[in-house]
């Protein structure tokens, strides 16, 4: 999907100055992320919204279930930090617990998407044989919009925090497994590949050991924007009703039971709607800035 | 070029099996009993083997393959559950409507990040740009579905300017149309916009740094010419390859756009079908959509080796 955008920073990575005395911890790759304007701000977004998420039962003093009659709709203000909804549950409750969802189910495919699309992609690159299959296969599945085909999994599946995950693991790790392809092509290729093939090493320890640690660049930046899209598509899936079930809060179903009340109480929406594209920028901005860091002549073109 | 097309029209045949095949299995999926699912918890048993028999679901897999492929080649996708009609009569009266949408959306989004893309990259790390830069990143960032309820607080309940929803057919009246479809089409693309703007951006800075435009500035063409004539072209080429995808992004969010604004379009079927299980309707629209983007790629790419020879000989091997 956004893959193919050129950061907003130019493609020429900041020159490494002249290498003094380099310590040993002070790794050149950290060092330019975190003079990199963009990874840093995303960085910082991240971590409120982690930390929100890690600590929301120390910092939301009510439960996010629990309905009160008498204080619905009561607008965001010193009392209720975000107001709250139609059955007077706190919205900052249930937005903090909604981040946490958002976040699991995202690092859930995530995790699916990195060994899934790892396996895939290398099969595909280091067996020439099977390439053909896969990549096929892999086409198919990209031929379907990635929203469709997540919403026609999920239907048939059952709606659930769970099937959403392994919904979106299955519509994304083709992708995946399409950038991990490209750069085991290249590779496999290596002189040293070529070298540990000639001292006898099994296939296995060549992509393992060989292949793969060199694959790892391209791999870390398209899994920062997946993670990303996996939020927001997660949001999707749970806005029409095939995430999470109400009335476990996630960001996606607190803004579809707001939808009815946005003429009275237009918080209810707006809220949780912010903190997703907070959430979302923050990968963004990481992505853009990883990208840029770890491989500045990166363009993947990825459907 | 004719072998060309042939090659890449046989090349799709296996994709488009394969895509065919994954719409099918999506069926194979509903845990335990779909027949159950279909007809309903409170269903008597009765009802439950209609349905049954009625999906061809009392058939062993494979039987049940062949007469979907059976039928996938008379045109026949099954009936709708719900409405009781044929599923591809009732998507392709429904086409149009998210097409019409689409096509606003796409024309809005390649005028808006084209110019704002060249503009930043003219003026690269000056405010204009950081401005346009912050826009395109805020954009690729918004939840569409968000989007398009804030805009209908903001257009239709406060100011009143624009509908909250529903939909005109833009042959019987065209202002009405470009009325109701412009909150759906703003929020559809506002995503591709943000993306296209980004890549614009990149490929024009990337141009720029040429020598053919050196040397065009260096005979002393004005900069307008410069960029219109010479650096405009070669912009164009990476934005062609992406309308497939932005394409795509835009169906994609046309389930919970239409259902938003109550667009009558086959988004909104989609999401009515996915909420009351009605399979045929899902599994026929998604085969739909899929097969409308592989043409559409397919278009793309023969557009593409029409305008840059160095395609087909690469591919023509």
């Amino acid at each position: 999907m956004a893959n193919e955008i050129v950061g907003g920073a130019t493609a020429v990575a900041p020159a490494d100055p002249a290498p003094r005395r380099r310590s040993r911890w002070q790794s050149p790759v950290v060092r330019r992320l975190l003079r990199h304007r963009m990874f840093v701000s995303g960085a910082i977004l991240l971590l409120i919204v982690g930390l929100a998420a890690i600590f929301a039962d120390l910092l939301a003093p009510s439960d996010p279930l629990k309905i009160s009659i008498r204080t619905r709709f009561e607008p965001p203000g010193a009392e209720w930090l975000f107001g709250t909804d139609n059955f007077g549950r706190s919205q900052w409750s249930r937005v903090l617990y909604g981040a946490r969802l958002s976040l699991m189910i995202g690092l859930g495919v995530v995790i699916l998407n990195a060994v899934f699309g790892t396996l895939v992609g290398a099969l595909a690159g280091y067996f020439r044989s099977l390439d053909n299959l896969l990549m096929r296969i892999t086409d198919a599945f990209m031929a379907f919009p990635v929203i469709l085909l997540a919403i026609g999994i999920t239907a048939a599946l059952g709606p659930g925090s769970l099937n959403a995950v392994i919904a979106l693991a299955a519509v994304y790790t083709p992708r995946t497994a399409r950038i991990v392809r490209a750069s085991v092509l290249v590779v496999r290729e290596m002189e040293y590949v070529e070298a540990a093939r000639a001292m006898g090493a099994t296939h296995w320890r060549i992509i393992w050991h060989h292949i793969l640690p060199n694959c790892m660049a391209p791999l870390i930046v398209q899994l920062t924007f997946i993670f990303a899209y996996s939020v927001l598509s997660e949001a999707v899936l749970s806005f029409l009703g095939l995430g999470a079930q109400p009335p476990t809060p996630t960001w996606g179903n607190i803004i579809a039971e707001g939808r009815q009340y946005i003429r009275e109480a237009p918080w209810i929406t707006a809220i949780p709607g912010i903190a997703l594209a907070m959430t979302v920028m923050g990968l963004n901005l990481l992505g853009d800035g990883l990208r840029d860091v770890l491989d500045p002549r990166l363009k993947v073109q990825q459907g | 070029m004719g072998r060309y097309i042939v090659q890449r029209l046989l090349s799709s045949i296996p994709v488009i099996f394969l895509v065919t095949l994954i719409s099918f299995s999506l069926m194979q999926l509903v845990p335990g009993d779909p027949a159950i699912m279909v007809a309903g918890l409170q269903a008597t048993p009765d009802e439950v083997e209609r349905v049954r028999v009625q999906l061809g679901l009392d058939q062993p897999f494979h039987m049940q393959l062949l007469h979907w492929y059976g039928n996938l080649l008379q045109g026949d996708l099954g009936t709708s559950f719900l409405l009781g009609r044929d599923v591809l009569e009732v998507t392709l009266e429904r086409l149009p409507v998210s097409i019409s949408i689409a096509v606003y959306a796409l024309v809005m989004t390649l005028l808006v990040s084209i110019v704002a893309g060249i503009i930043a990259a003219l003026r690269q790390n000056s405010w204009v740009d950081q401005l346009v830069m912050t826009i395109a990143l805020i954009g690729v960032s918004l939840p569409n579905f968000w989007l398009g309820l804030m805009l209908i607080v903001l257009f239709s309940v406060h100011l009143g300017w624009l509908p909250t929803g529903g939909y005109v057919d833009f042959r019987e009246d065209f202002w009405g149309w470009l009325q109701a479809a412009t909150l759906p089409a703003v929020s559809l693309a506002m995503l591709q916009m943000g993306l296209l703007a980004r890549i614009t951006r990149s490929t024009m800075l990337e141009v720029l740094r040429q020598d053919y435009i050196r040397t065009a500035r260096a005979k002393g063409l004005s900069e307008r010419k410069v960029v219109g004539k010479h650096a405009l072209k070669n912009v164009m080429i990476p934005v062609v390859t992406v309308i497939g995808i932005i394409f795509s992004l835009l169906l994609s969010g046309s389930v919970v756009i239409e259902t938003i604004f109550s667009v009558p379009g086959i988004g909104s079927l989609l999401g009515s079908a996915i909420l009351r299980r009605d399979y045929p309707v899902i599994q026929g629209g998604l085969l739909l959509v899929a097969a409308m983007l592989l043409l559409l790629n397919l278009v793309v790419d023969v557009l593409y080796a029409y305008f840059d020879p160095r395609v087909r000989y690469r591919n023509g091997k």
